[in-house]
């Protein structure tokens, strides 16, 4: 029996979240502090867990080298929009307060390996990561820093799409992005884009695929429309690999699956090349 | 459409029904009625050649430029060869081939945008729908070239942004352009596809509305009854505003003109740069 099969079966009824975390793929119970230290990766299946904003700039940036940029910028209701849930502007409002987050993405200043960069991490939690007009503005602003400093800008993403409660708003933040780091193309300023998961919708068809490297994580979901959308419309059952980041570097879109413990130092040895 | 009366306001719902109504001027009618002379180039020199997004040589008004747009069928037939204007990602790399090739030969670009959205395919997904539509939003951003845009029916999306970055959009009266389906948008957010005309409203996805919310830049009239009753009328219309735009963006330095573009995006649809 391996060390790891004990883990599946947890100890004792005491078993509490503070103690235990589940693996949401193969259901193994791990140590909290063993999963924990291994940034969420479940070491019986190595299933790469979602992480928030502040653990992935903990992750590959040099200890306290990261300095927020515009975190002033917040959402906005532009359509004062209203669905069968209720405002928008609540569900943002009580979104803010419960993660701490202004917007779905973190951008800021920040070192890896001693490298300075300009970085724009997104968090899932943040209304599914989706792509409003403050995490444009963020996303932009970013890059526009990143062209003032002549710095690498990389950004890390993770979303559902677009904002429907922004609305057209919503779907004009992929054309304000990628006209953003399509200047950094022009001035020769290297854009990394690594795609968490889940990167879909109007993230992927914008800024997180045109990156110099697209970069990934294993099994990550990657793709454009949603699973659902594409059986209904064609009728028929999709592979089960279908839209993993595997599937998409096979596909001839993505340059690297990058394990999460060798992220930073894959960053930054890229970043070397980068800036010959 | 005849229950529709004009004399009352219309509903986001009933413009809905009018973009999509069948009998509206398609991309076959605004070559035929404003070009004198249009030579199709096809291909994205990789896969294939997609006949959801067309585009060539033309002219228009004695002016020469590159025209692309989604092509949607006049009948069952039509729409299947045409797969109902929902491009696949060779349609969307064929067009960026022609913007360049428009950039070479110091073409400006006119894109007339009509589809539901892009292809939601396996094969589409396969070949990088999200890619192929990404980059092109990076190359009309940058273009060095005049992009004057006409949204003529439905502007589906990420579908229609693929071919619609540019300097000038127009869009007509009865059109809409939206994230999302109202469909879809209620099947996700009211949980229920019938609440697709309550979505519709929300969105604030016809012409009156995206005018305020400075993401187009002119309305188009349509003639009495919508651009169905009299599609000889429209076609003039788009001809005549498109003609005056190429030509003002013409008068502009190939710098004034990227500069004035990248500040356009910036400034629209932003949170706080307004």
């Amino acid at each position: 029996m391996a060390w790891f099969e004990k883990l599946v079966t947890p100890p004792a009824r005491i078993a509490t979240e503070a103690v235990w975390a589940v693996c949401p793929a193969c259901k193994a119970y791990v140590p909290r502090e063993e999963w924990n230290s291994a940034w969420r990766v479940c070491p019986r299946c190595n299933f790469h867990d979602r992480l928030t904003c502040r653990e992935r700039i903990e992750l590959v940036t040099d200890a306290g080298s990261f300095q927020e940029l515009n975190a002033h910028v917040s959402f906005a209701d532009p359509l004062k929009f209203e669905d069968v849930s209720g405002p928008y502007a609540a569900k943002a409002k009580a979104t803010v307060s419960k993660t701490g987050l202004g917007e779905a993405v973190v951008t800021g200043g920040a070192k890896v390996d001693g490298i300075p960069v300009v970085l724009g991490v997104m968090d899932f939690r943040f209304l599914g990561g989706s792509l409003g007009s403050g995490t444009g503005d963020r996303i932009l602003l970013a890059a526009e820093e990143a062209l003032r400093l002549r710095q690498p800008y990389i950004i890390f993403s993770a979303s559902g799409g677009a904002r429907m409660h922004e609305g057209i708003i919503s779907l004009m933040q992929m054309a304000r992005t990628c006209a953003a780091i399509a200047r950094l193309q022009e001035a020769g300023i290297p854009y990394l884009s690594v795609l968490t998961d889940p990167t879909t919708g109007g993230v992927s068809a914008s800024y997180a695929m045109v990156g110099d490297l697209n970069l990934s994580e294993p099994k990550a979901l990657i793709g454009f429309a949603g699973r659902r959308v594409i059986e209904q419309t064609i009728k028929q059952k999709l592979p089960a690999d279908f839209q993993t980041a595997e599937y998409v570097l096979e596909h001839g879109f993505i340059d690297h699956i990058v394990e999460r413990k060798a992220m930073k130092r894959f960053l930054a040895s890229a970043l070397r090349y980068a800036g010959q | 459409m005849s229950d529709i009366d004009f004399n009352q306001p219309l509903s986001p719902w009933q413009i809905v029904q009018l973009a999509r109504t069948s009998g509206r001027p398609l991309i076959g009618d605004y070559i035929q009625g404003m070009c004198s002379d249009f030579v199709e180039l096809h291909g994205d020199r990789a896969f294939g050649d997609d006949r959801g997004l067309i585009g060539g040589f033309a002219t228009i008004g004695g002016e020469r430029v590159m025209l692309i747009g989604h092509q949607k069928g006049k009948n069952v037939e039509d729409n299947i060869k045409a797969n109902f204007g929902m491009a696949n990602p060779e349609g969307y790399r064929k067009a960026m081939r022609l913007m360049k090739l428009a950039e070479k030969y110091h073409l400006p670009v006119v894109a007339l945008v009509d589809t539901p959205g892009a292809y939601p395919g396996l094969e589409a997904e396969a070949r990088g729908q999200a890619e192929a539509i990404a980059k092109n939003l990076t190359v009309m951003a940058t273009l060095r070239t005049p992009y004057v845009i006409v949204v003529t029916g439905e502007g589906g999306s990420g579908g229609a942004l693929g071919i619609a970055v540019g300097d000038v959009v127009l869009m007509l009266q009865y059109a809409v352009y939206s994230v999302i389906s109202p469909e879809g948008c209620a099947s996700i957010l009211w949980r229920d596809g019938k609440k697709a005309p309550e979505a519709a409203a929300a969105m604030k996805i016809t012409a009156d509305s995206l005018l305020q919310l400075g993401i187009i830049d002119e309305i188009l009239a349509e003639p009495p009854g919508a651009a169905h009753c009299d599609p000889h009328t429209m076609v003039q219309t788009v001809k005549d505003a498109v003609l005056k735009h190429v030509q003002a963006l013409k008068s502009l330095t190939l710098d004034d003109l990227t500069a004035k573009r990248y500040a356009k995006l910036r400034r629209m649809g932003s949170a706080t740069l307004a």
